[in-house]
């Protein structure tokens, strides 16, 4: 057990020192594979932020009936309880026209425009939340409810939300793939670093190889190598990632500024950082192995 | 100890560099191998030590048959093997010293016992002095002391040179002759390939003469 400790120690010391000993080829290195892991990594937390506000917004299908500002009361009372009745509907909530004028007045962005309003240019509205929300349930019920008298409106609230997931859940898909091509070209950028030095070393290897030494011998500091400039690459990554959320950060929260809200981007988590690590050393060592295994089979004994 | 039974050595194209070559050399025993260039001397020692495989027949070295070995197996039956390579193999990147030590970097030695013996054997072929040195430094009779030492580092039983006196001075040479002489001595058994007649003849020992690939005449030590 103490030998095999001394052999990963060695071997691993020989990867640091290859790194050392070729810092600019190794930083060069560790920008391309930071780079490459930098764009899923930072689309990755950009969609993590876009979730969040996702999350934050009901996707429950919704469907707004706006009344006639001309309807009466009695004739919007009738409405109210024809609708509370319905059993299709799961829930409705009346917003009185006064209610939403409050509301609108509340909200900074339109605060003075709806202040110098002599009258209430608002109708009543119900809000109501259907059980059954496949689209065409929702249109079929938007249709029918459109043609009840006083009604002047009817509209389905919750389409943006629902498309907004639908395109997070596409950006996701899009992500993934675009991770796994740079993935890939992050296995050929170790796998090329990696054979580069193997050919610088081919004669110490061959040497090596004649005098006893296993393939796991040959392979060990190679992998090594192969984990470090993964991992190397992952800090060059975090930090495009870093730099990048808090340049757009000071952006969005200017623009959210502009709307009267405040939104901050946030970083990713501590475990996303590890896991982006723990792929890159693991993307490393797989280029590393395809590298060294390649060689060591083009010397086996003929 | 060593043991070839009816083997053949075939290249892609045909080239035929060993046909049916038989013999056993037995522990202790110095043997000289012997032929001009292309009698299969070197395709011989490569046999042995695995670096290539037999067409046919079987090697047997330790009672291991060299040529059913696994891939995995190979790099133990090799450091069971002392091996100084006719253009020695020798890194010149690397000190003296470094070079000594490449082959106990495999071993289970810690740096400390590893040092220890490389120095003990750079003492032994008398370049302890010149640890430091690079190769390139040496001259033509020091690098192949260099690479003799290397190969007894990890004091093999069996020590196999392929031309280890090839383009060196009569009193270099003499010296690494005795330097094998020596070894042998204390038990290693020692297979040299040459084709330097006159000291084959010196030493009356038992030699194995290829010519054309097949062994021509195994003549015994005791009786020349």
């Amino acid at each position: 057990m103490i030998a095999w400790f001394r052999q990963h120690g060695r071997a691993l010391a020989a990867a640091v020192a290859k790194v050392r000993a070729q810092p600019m080829t190794s930083a060069l290195s560790a920008l391309v594979i930071g780079i490459a892991l930098a764009l899923p990594a930072g689309g990755y937390a950009l969609l993590s932020n876009l979730s969040g506000i996702a999350q934050r917004t009901s996707i429950e299908p919704q469907l707004s009936l706006f009344m006639s500002t001309e309807a009466k009361a009695a004739e919007t009372e009738a409405l109210g309880k024809r609708l509370r009745a319905d059993p299709r509907l799961a829930a409705v909530r009346f917003v009185p026209r006064n209610e939403a004028l409050a509301a609108l007045r509340r909200t900074g962005a339109l605060a003075e425009v709806f202040a110098a309003l002599e009258h209430n240019p608002l109708p009543d509205a119900f809000v109501l939340r259907p059980r059954d929300a496949a689209p065409d349930a929702l249109d079929a019920l938007a249709g029918e409810y459109r043609r009840l008298p006083g009604i002047a409106h009817a509209q389905i609230d919750s389409d943006w939300a629902r498309r907004l997931a639908a395109l997070i859940r596409l950006a996701r898909s899009g992500i993934f793939l675009l991770g796994a091509l740079l993935g890939i070209g992050l296995v050929a950028v170790t796998f090329n670093t990696i054979r580069m030095q193997i050919l610088t070393q081919r004669e110490e290897i061959e040497v090596a190889k004649l005098l006893g030494a296993t393939d796991g011998f040959i392979r060990r500091p190679f992998f090594y190598l192969g984990v470090v400039q993964g991992l190397a690459g992952s800090v060059v990554a975090l930090s495009i990632v870093s730099l990048s959320l808090a340049v757009l950060d000071r952006a969005v929260q200017s623009l959210a500024a502009t709307y009267d809200a405040s939104f901050q981007l946030s970083h990713l988590a501590p475990a996303d950082a590890a896991a982006v690590a723990a792929l890159a050393g693991f993307l490393g060592w797989l280029g590393a192995c395809l590298s060294v295994s390649i060689y060591l089979r083009q010397i086996e004994p003929s | 100890m060593i043991g070839f039974s009816s083997v053949a050595k075939r290249y892609p194209g045909g080239l035929e560099v060993l046909r049916d070559v038989s013999f056993s050399i037995g522990a202790g025993e110095l043997v000289f191998v012997t032929g001009h260039s292309g009698a299969g001397k070197t395709t011989l020692f490569k046999l042995i030590a695995a670096i290539e495989r037999a067409t046919s027949g079987t090697v047997l070295v330790n009672g291991q048959n060299v040529g059913a070995l696994k891939r995995t197996a190979i790099p133990y039956l090799r450091r069971n093997l002392g091996l100084v390579f006719q253009d020695q193999k020798l890194l010149y990147d690397r000190s003296v010293f470094e070079n000594v030590m490449l082959p106990l970097a495999f071993s289970d030695f810690s740096v400390r016992e590893a040092a220890r013996r490389a120095r003990a054997a750079l003492d032994k072929v008398e370049l302890l002095a010149r640890e430091r040195a690079r190769p390139i430094q040496l001259s033509g009779g020091e690098q192949q002391r260099l690479a003799i030492a290397r190969a007894v580092v990890n004091r093999p039983a069996i020590l196999i040179a392929d031309e280890p006196t090839a383009n060196l001075d009569a009193a270099s040479a003499e010296r690494i002759i005795e330097l094998f002489l020596s070894f042998n001595q204390v038990g290693v058994t020692v297979l040299i390939a040459t084709h330097d007649e006159r000291l084959v003849a010196r030493l009356g020992r038992r030699t194995l003469r290829l010519e054309q690939g097949r062994l021509a005449e195994d003549i015994a030590g005791a009786a020349r």
